[in-house]
């Protein structure tokens, strides 16, 4: 980026789109880059863009209000709002633990955080089904209290808060981290209790991060299949979550039902990150103020 | 690190709860693989996995990766070296597209090649009259799972690129070392424990991924099962030592991700990408 400004390259026609630079190999990587997303990402997706048009709105419009649809789209995206928001405190938690304790294990357990993330979703899938099941070691103590924790959308809701704790972890624990502690302890002299600290102190400075951290956990949280189909029952109307429905589309050859429940997914989540960008912006403007 | 904001008594409930919390969500799922596949003894664990779709589920799982990943290692490199050593406009449009894959469903990810070449895709008619198969077919899984694994690389070396700036590779081309030679001798070298990082987590994704696969592979048992697709096989066949067996397999493919993420984490925190040090 430096060497940009420093070298404009003699006998170079200046592109007005690029600035010129005396590295080589622009015409290849970039050229490499746009043809390759190109093939992989833009001409799959203008397919999912323009698909859903075939039949016309009125299709469109068919697809989006059957009741199947509109259950499986208030599910996902209703779980997916709880386990996110479920894993803003879990993840706070779990960040200051690791950031503020020394404890023997500390970066052992640090690692393990990012499990969900290594672990393949259909194995974890299985696996909670087996924990959460009927005669799984802790479904079956839920049942006691007449609490079913599988096959309903309290099993989607598990496998959700599994799949998002480590987005909300590791988003907060860099900022927890660079937190100026002087500013802490000033409060602390002046004598403000540890909630007052907490609250006025340590809450302002990570809210951003712990924003930024529930939309990736909702984002992920919305269009995850394999960690939730095992427990979440597949009830159509109950325990249906979205994504499964396209694929129960595809299997019926509604190519053009599959890909507007796939649109829709993509436009609400894309309005909801929308919506926690403006929310972002709104408080970095409220803490200048 | 020494803790300054002192909670004393909140100390060890806090830690108490963080380890139940990761105890029973992270850890649990990870033990019950282990615990069901070997809930039968060693015979019977053993037995699932040399069943020859079994085998040919391994092998799939294998080709599939080994395709996908290089792919995705090269396209990461040459990414990183167009936004992170040259200044254009559109620059930020780019890396959201090359992001783009990371917020789509996985599912979405195989939908859109059923879209473009499954029977009644753009491409469905012309693929038929040609005889090729991509739908249902290893040609299509690697297509789901190199969209799946796009940004994994490419996401790693753009910030530690752009952080290290051109300065070196500007030096060694003023001594009049060829771009070939540059980019072998001193860029290669300065960004190669984040493009293992980055290797590392396409690798364990690739080889993982099942809502992309699942859509574009039409499970048939033992012709287009990647190793997560036949977990679900064997799963819903009610095989499940079979299935946790398998499964294991996976759950030792991310373990072992993990811990030489960590080992890299450690060793070479400094020449791995900010948000990656530890």
């Amino acid at each position: 980026m430096t060497v940009a400004a420093l070298a404009p390259v003699a006998g170079k026609p200046r592109t007005r789109w690029k600035e010129p630079s005396i590295l080589p190999g622009f015409p290849l990587a970039m050229g490499w880059t746009l043809t390759y997303l190109g093939l992989i990402v833009v001409l799959p997706l203008a397919a999912l863009v323009l698909r859903p048009w075939e039949a016309g709105l009125h299709g469109v419009w068919a697809t989006l209000t059957e009741d199947r649809v509109l259950a499986a789209l208030r599910l996902s995206f209703g779980t997916s709002l709880l386990a996110a928001l479920t894993n803003v405190p879990l993840g706070l938690m779990v960040a200051w633990t690791l950031t503020r304790y020394e404890f023997p294990g500390r970066r052992i357990v640090d690692a393990f955080v990012d499990l969900p993330f290594a672990l393949p979703t259909a194995v974890a899938g299985i696996a909670l089904t087996a924990i959460y099941g009927p005669t799984g070691v802790l479904g079956e103590q839920f049942a006691q209290f007449g609490l079913k924790t599988a096959y309903n959308p309290i099993g989607i809701y598990i496998a959700l808060l599994f799949i998002g704790l480590p987005f909300v972890v590791r988003t907060v624990q860099p900022v927890l981290q660079d937190l100026d502690r002087e500013v802490e302890e000033a409060a602390q002299t002046l004598g403000a209790t540890t909630f007052q600290r907490f609250r006025m102190v340590v809450l302002p400075a990570v809210l951003p991060a712990l924003i930024s951290g529930f939309s990736l956990a909702f984002a992920r949280a919305v269009g995850e299949y394999g960690s939730v189909i095992f427990i979440a029952g597949n009830m159509p109307l109950k325990s249906e979550i979205a994504p499964l429905l396209i694929v129960i589309k595809l299997e019926q050859y509604d190519y053009a039902g599959a890909a507007t429940v796939g649109l829709a997914m993509l436009v609400i989540s894309f309005g909801a990150l929308l919506g926690v960008n403006f929310l972002q912006i709104f408080l970095a403007r409220r803490g200048r103020a | 690190m020494n803790p300054t904001l002192r909670l004393p008594g909140l100390a060890p409930l806090m830690l108490a709860a963080t380890l139940a919390v990761l105890g029973v969500l992270i850890v649990l799922p990870l033990g019950v693989v282990f615990h069901q596949a070997l809930a039968k003894g060693l015979g019977a664990y053993i037995e699932p996995l040399t069943h020859p779709d079994a085998l040919h589920a391994i092998r799939l799982t294998l080709t599939v990766a080994a395709i996908s990943v290089p792919l995705n290692a090269v396209f990461g490199v040459a990414a990183a070296w167009a936004i992170a050593r040259f200044e254009f406009k559109g620059k930020s449009l780019l890396v959201t597209f090359i992001d783009l894959p990371f917020s789509m469903s996985p599912v979405v990810s195989g939908l859109v090649w059923v879209l473009l070449f499954g029977a009644q895709g753009w491409f469905g008619e012309w693929l038929r009259d040609h005889d090729i198969k991509i739908i249902f077919a290893t040609s299509g899984l690697v297509l789901a799972t190199v969209l799946v694994t796009l940004p994994f690389v490419a996401r790693e070396l753009i910030p530690l690129m752009q952080d290290q700036g051109a300065d070196e590779e500007a030096a060694a081309l003023t001594l009049g070392a060829g771009g070939w030679t540059t980019f072998r001798r001193v860029t290669l070298p300065n960004i190669k424990w984040a493009l293992l990082y980055g290797v590392l987590l396409c690798n364990a994704r690739a080889m993982g991924e099942f809502g992309a696969v699942s859509v574009v592979s039409g499970s048939v048992r033992g012709v287009t099962t990647t190793l997560p697709l036949h977990v679900e096989v064997l799963y819903n066949d009610y095989e499940f030592v079979g299935a946790f067996a398998a499964a294991s397999i996976l759950a030792g493919l991310g373990l072992v991700t993990l811990v030489l993420k960590t080992v890299l984490e450690w060793r070479h925190s400094g020449e791995l990408s900010a948000g990656r040090r530890h």
